[in-house]
C-alpha cells in the first residue's frame, strides 16, 4: 500500500474462517468484508478515479473449502477508528463462521501482505489413509533430493522442483476419517499448495490418488528484520508450537 | 425432519461455486421446518445466482415465516455437477437453510418467471423425490404449487402442478397455509379433499379439477369436474402496497448473484399499455408505495445489509409520482446516515430527456452506459405496439445522455412484431445509426448497441391472437440488420437466438398437450434451457413430433377471434373484448392513452375488483409523449433539471 494521506490509518486485521463459510471463495469474502465495514460505518478510504474502490487488500487467497485460523487483510481508513472494539464489532457484522481476532494499526509503506508472506502452515486431513502408509510417503518425500512436478500455472503447463517448497511435513495422528498431517509450505519462489502436496504424496505411494479431507491454514509467516513472525499475533499466547524447517 | 448436510458436505469441495448450497445469507430464516406446522419450500427453478434475488419469492418466504402456523425454506436448481453427485449418492433436492429433503415439506412452491425453466421445474420435482405427474402423487407427497407471471398460462405444466396461484401472492399464501394446516390436523383426510379445498380459495387454480377437450390444433372446451369449482379462476390483486412492506429483510447472499444490491419495489402495475408487454397487462392497476415507506425501506435495508446500491424497482420507475423528490429524499437520507457513497438506480429508463435527467441525478459518478427501450424502429410500428416514443424523444434522450458523460447507449428492440415490414425492421438500424451519430458530436468514443430480440406473443395481451414469426423469418430479419449495420461506425448489433424464441413460443401459448413434450425433453436431459450452452432445439422439435404436435399450430398460427384459448378459464381481470378491441386498434395503428392520467377505458383490471390506481399524483410526469400519445411537455409538476456537463464528456 502506498503512504496514506494525513489523518489516515492503515489497519491490519487477523481473522479466522471456519465451518460452512469455508465454501465461500476469496472474491466473495472481500465483498462480505466491504459490506460488514459499511454496516459499521467504518470510514474506509477509496481509490481515486472514475470508479472508486474501497482500499482493502487481502493476503494470499485461501482455496475454497479450506478453513483458516490465520487470515489477514489491510484496510485503509480515511480517519482513525477505535481498534479495541473493532474485532468484536466486525465479527458481529460478518456472517457466522468468521471471527475477527485482532486489529492493529501498521506503519505506512510496508510491503503488501501478498508480497510479505513467505510460507504457510497447514493442517491437512487425508481421508481413508493409514498412519503407516502416509508415514512412508512422507519419509520418501522428505528424503528426495528433488521432486519435479508438472503443474498448470497461469494456463501453462510447467515442471518445477517443488522439494524446496516443503519446509516441514509430519503426520500428527489419526482423525475419525483418516490421518492429519501438518505441513509448512513456501509461498514464494517455488510454492506448493496443500492439494498439490496431497497429489504428490499419492504419486509417491503409487496407489489410487489420495483424497483430501478437511484442510485448515494454521499460520502465515513473514520476515521482519530477519526474524520470522506472523503479520498480526493471535490474541493471547500461541496455541501451536512454531514449526521449523525440516532438514 | 432430517438434514442432508452430513452427506452433502463432503461433495461440496468437488463442485463449482459451492457457496450457493450452504445458505447462511443475511436475512435467511432461522425457523426450522417443524412437523406440527405447515412447511413451505419456495423454489426458483434455475441457479442460485439467478433465483436468489427474486423479490416475489422473498416476499412470500418472509410472510410465511412470520406466521405462527408456517415455516418457509428456499431451494434452487443445483448445477449439473452437483446434481450428478446427488443422484449418484441418492441425495434429494434440499433447502439451503436447513438442508431438509424436498419430499419432507408440505408444499414445494415454484416461482415461474421464464418459460425456458419449465424442464428445470420437472427436474426439481423429480430430484426432490416426488412423482413428476400430479396424478401419481399420494397423501405422502408434498403439494407442488406455482406462482409468478408465467402462471397466466400454466397449461403446459398442468400435468405436473397440484395448484397454481394467479396474481399477487401476499394474501393467498396465508390462505393456503390455513387450508393445509386444517388438512394436516385432520387424520386420514384425502389428497383429493385437500385439492378441492384449495380450489375453493379465490385465485387458486387446481388443473386436475378441469377437463380439457380439443378440436384439432385448438382447445374445444374447458370444464370444471366438480360443482363448486369456479368456471373461471381470477387473479388476486393486493389493493394497497403500503400494507405489504416486504421484503423487510431482503436476503444478502454470501456469493455474488445477479442484481446483487438492495431492491425496493416502488410500485406494482403499469398502464402505459404497451401491447406486447404481458407484465403491464396482468399487473394492473398501478399501485404506488408511499414515498415515506420507500425511504424507510431503503434506509433500513442499506443499514441492515451493508449494500451501497439500491434499485427502485417497478415496470417503469420514472413514472412514479414526483420521482425526482423521492430520489432526492433517498440521497439526503443516506447522507444523513453517514453513507455518502450509496448509489440509486432504476431498472429501465423512459425514452425522453426527463428519464435522462433522473439518471443524471442518480449517477453522479460512473457514467458508463445507459439503456433505453424504444422497442421498434418506426413510428408506425411503435403505434402498433402502443409504445408512443417519438423519434425526437429518443434523440433528445440520447443527446442528453451523451452530453452528460455517458459513452455507451444501449437500445432494446423487438423483431417479429405484428404486421412488421422490412422497412420497420431496417428502421432499427437507422435509429441506431442516428443515435451513434449524435454520440459522436459529444465524444468520439461514443457507441450505440442495438439489442434485438424475437417477439413471443403472450397470454392476456392484445397480441395473444398473433402468430409468432418463424425461426427462419426472425433469422432473416436479424440478417437484414446485420447487413445494414455492417460498417456503421459506433454501432454494434446484438441479437437473441431465434431458436430459443421458438421454444418460448411453445411454452407461452401451448395447451396441456405440451406437458408430454416438456416431460420428454426433461427425460432426455434437457434442463437449464435458458443457458445457451445447454439449450437444445432438437430435443424440443423431436418431442413435438413424437407427440404428434405441430410447431406451426402452437407457435406460428394466428388464433381465430372465436377460438377457445388454452387459458380461457383463467382471468387477469382484463375483459376479452377489451383485449380484442386493443388488437384491432393495433392493426389500425391507433394508440391508447395511459389511463392513470386519462379517463378509464374499462379494461376490467380495476372495475372488476372494486379497486383503483393508487398514485400520489394524477398529473403525468413532465417531458416526452411516451405512452400516452399526448404532448406531456408542459403537463408535469416535476421540474426537469439537467446537471451541468462533465468535463470528460466533451472530449474530442
Amino acid at each position: 500500500m502506498t503512504a496514506p494521506a494525513p489523518g489516515r490509518q492503515i489497519v491490519r486485521i487477523r481473522y479466522s474462517k471456519a465451518g460452512r463459510i469455508r465454501f465461500v471463495g476469496h472474491r466473495d469474502v472481500a465483498r462480505l468484508f466491504e459490506r460488514a465495514m459499511r454496516k459499521l460505518r467504518l470510514p474506509v478510504a477509496f481509490t481515486e478515479g472514475f470508479s472508486p474502490r474501497p482500499k482493502l487488500s487481502f493476503g494470499l487467497a485461501l482455496p475454497v473449502a479450506h478453513e483458516s485460523e490465520a487470515e489477514y487483510l489491510d484496510v485503509e481508513l480515511a480517519s482513525p477508528a477505535d481498534l479495541e472494539s473493532l474485532p468484536a464489532n466486525l465479527t458481529a457484522a460478518l456472517p457466522d463462521g468468521f471471527t475477527v481476532e485482532a486489529a492493529i494499526a501498521i506503519a505506512p509503506g510496508q510491503p503488501s501482505l501478498q508480497q510479505a508472506i513467505i510460507s504457510c502452515d497447514w493442517s491437512i486431513e487425508i481421508l481413508g489413509a493409514a498412519d503407516a502408509g502416509i508415514q512412508s510417503a512422507i519419509n520418501k518425500v522428505l528424503a528426495a533430493p528433488e521432486l519435479p512436478m508438472e503443474r498448470i500455472r497461469k494456463g501453462k503447463s510447467t515442471v518445477a522442483d517443488v522439494r524446496p517448497a516443503i519446509l516441514h511435513l509430519e503426520c500428527v495422528g489419526p482423525t475419525s476419517d483418516g490421518v492429519e498431517l501438518v505441513a509448512s509450505l513456501a509461498t514464494e519462489t517455488v510454492s506448493l499448495r496443500p492439494a498439490e502436496l496431497v497429489q504428490l504424496l499419492g504419486s509417491v505411494l503409487g496407489e489410487r490418488p489420495l483424497s483430501e479431507g478437511r484442510t485448515r491454514r494454521l499460520k502465515q509467516w513473514m520476515i521482519v528484520d530477519g526474524a520470522r513472525c506472523e503479520p498480526v499475533s493471535p490474541p493471547g499466547s500461541s496455541t501451536r508450537p512454531a514449526l521449523v524447517r525440516a532438514s | 425432519m432430517t438434514s442432508v448436510w452430513p452427506r452433502l458436505e463432503p461433495l461440496l469441495p468437488k463442485v463449482q461455486k459451492p457457496a450457493r448450497y450452504i445458505g447462511c445469507e443475511d436475512g435467511a430464516a432461522a425457523k426450522p421446518p417443524d412437523p406440527s406446522l405447515v412447511n413451505w419450500c419456495f423454489i426458483y427453478p434455475d441457479t442460485y445466482e439467478i433465483g436468489l434475488p427474486n423479490q416475489g419469492l422473498q416476499i412470500l418466504y418472509e410472510i410465511v415465516n412470520e406466521r405462527a402456523d408456517g415455516t418457509a425454506d428456499r431451494a434452487y436448481a443445483p448445477w449439473g455437477d452437483l446434481e450428478a453427485l446427488m443422484r449418484a449418492e441418492g441425495i434429494p433436492l434440499f433447502s439451503v437453510e436447513h438442508h431438509t429433503p424436498g419430499h419432507e415439506f408440505d408444499l414445494l412452491a415454484f416461482n415461474l418467471s421464464a418459460e425456458l425453466t419449465y424442464t428445470n421445474l420437472v427436474n426439481c420435482v423429480d430430484l426432490a423425490g416426488v412423482p413428476v405427474r400430479a396424478a401419481d402423487r399420494t397423501e405422502d407427497h408434498p403439494l407442488i404449487v406455482a406462482g409468478g407471471h408465467c402462471t397466466y398460462n400454466p397449461e403446459p405444466l398442468a400435468d405436473f402442478l397440484d395448484a397454481v396461484v394467479l396474481g399477487d401472492g401476499e394474501e393467498v399464501v396465508g390462505q393456503i397455509t390455513e387450508v393445509v394446516a386444517a388438512h394436516k390436523a385432520q387424520a386420514g383426510a384425502s389428497r383429493a379433499s385437500l385439492l378441492l379445498a384449495l380450489a375453493g380459495i379465490e385465485s387458486v387454480y387446481v388443473p386436475n379439477l378441469y377437463e380439457v377437450t380439443y378440436d384439432g390444433p385448438s382447445v374445444a372446451s374447458i370444464t370444471p369436474l366438480h360443482p363448486g369449482v369456479p368456471a373461471v379462476v381470477t387473479k388476486r390483486t393486493v389493493a394497497d402496497l403500503a400494507d405489504w412492506p416486504y421484503p423487510r429483510n431482503q436476503l444478502a447472499p454470501l456469493t455474488e448473484v445477479v442484481h446483487d444490491r438492495l431492491n425496493v419495489e416502488v410500485f406494482r402495475g403499469c398502464t402505459r399499455g404497451c401491447r406486447f408487454c404481458q407484465a403491464g397487462m396482468i399487473t394492473r392497476p398501478v399501485r404506488e408505495r408511499p414515498a415515506e415507506q420507500v425511504r424507510t425501506m431503503v434506509t433500513s435495508g442499506l443499514a441492515r445489509t451493508g449494500y451501497d446500491e439500491v434499485t427502485l424497482t417497478s415496470l417503469s420507475t420514472a413514472d412514479y409520482s414526483d420521482v425526482s423528490s423521492l430520489v432526492e429524499g433517498i440521497m439526503d437520507d443516506s447522507e444523513a446516515e453517514g453513507l455518502p457513497t450509496v448509489s440509486v438506480s432504476l431498472p429501465s429508463l423512459r425514452v425522453d430527456a426527463f428519464g435522462v435527467s433522473i439518471a443524471a441525478q442518480l449517477q453522479r459518478a460512473k457514467r458508463s452506459g445507459l439503456t433505453f427501450a424504444p422497442e421498434a424502429g418506426t413510428w408506425r410500428m411503435r403505434q402498433i405496439i402502443n409504445k408512443l416514443v417519438r423519434e425526437e424523444d429518443l434523440y433528445e434522450a440520447v443527446d442528453a445522455a451523451y452530453s452528460q458523460g455517458w459513452q455507451r447507449v444501449k437500445l432494446y428492440f423487438l423483431i417479429g412484431l405484428p404486421s412488421e415490414t422490412d422497412e420497420d425492421t431496417l428502421g432499427i438500424a437507422r435509429l441506431a445509426a442516428n443515435v451513434a451519430e449524435i454520440g459522436k458530436r459529444h465524444n468520439k468514443r461514443a457507441s450505440c448497441t442495438a439489442s434485438v430480440g424475437g417477439f413471443v406473443p403472450k397470454p392476456f395481451t392484445p397480441f395473444q391472437w398473433f402468430g409468432q414469426n418463424t425461426t427462419a423469418e426472425l433469422q432473416r430479419k436479424v440478417n437484414l440488420l446485420k447487413d445494414a449495420t455492417r460498417g456503421m461506425k459506433g454501432v454494434t448489433l446484438k441479437w437473441h437466438d431465434p431458436k430459443a424464441t421458438l421454444i418460448e413460443g411453445i411454452a407461452s401459448r401451448g395447451d396441456r398437450r405440451i406437458g408430454a413434450v416438456i416431460e420428454q425433453v426433461w427425460r432426455n436431459g434437457g434442463t437449464f434451457q435458458e443457458w445457451s450452452e445447454h439449450f437444445n432445439l432438437e430435443l424440443w422439435t423431436q418431442a413435438m413430433a413424437d407427440n404428434g404436435l405441430s410447431i406451426d399450430d402452437v407457435v406460428h398460427r394466428h388464433r381465430r377471434s372465436d377460438e377457445v384459448l388454452p387459458w380461457e378459464h383463467l382471468s387477469a381481470g382484463l375483459h376479452k373484448d377489451f383485449l380484442w378491441q386493443d388488437w384491432q386498434d393495433a392493426l389500425a395503428e391507433v394508440g391508447l392513452p395511459d389511463c392513470r392520467w386519462t379517463p378509464c377505458y374499462d379494461c376490467g383490471a380495476c372495475t372488476g375488483y372494486g379497486i383503483e390506481h393508487v398514485v400520489a399524483s394524477a398529473v403525468p410526469p413532465a417531458g416526452g409523449s411516451q405512452g400516452t400519445g399526448q404532448d406531456l411537455g408542459t403537463g408535469g409538476a416535476v421540474p426537469v433539471r439537467l446537471l451541468g456537463r462533465r468535463p470528460e464528456a466533451v472530449a474530442g
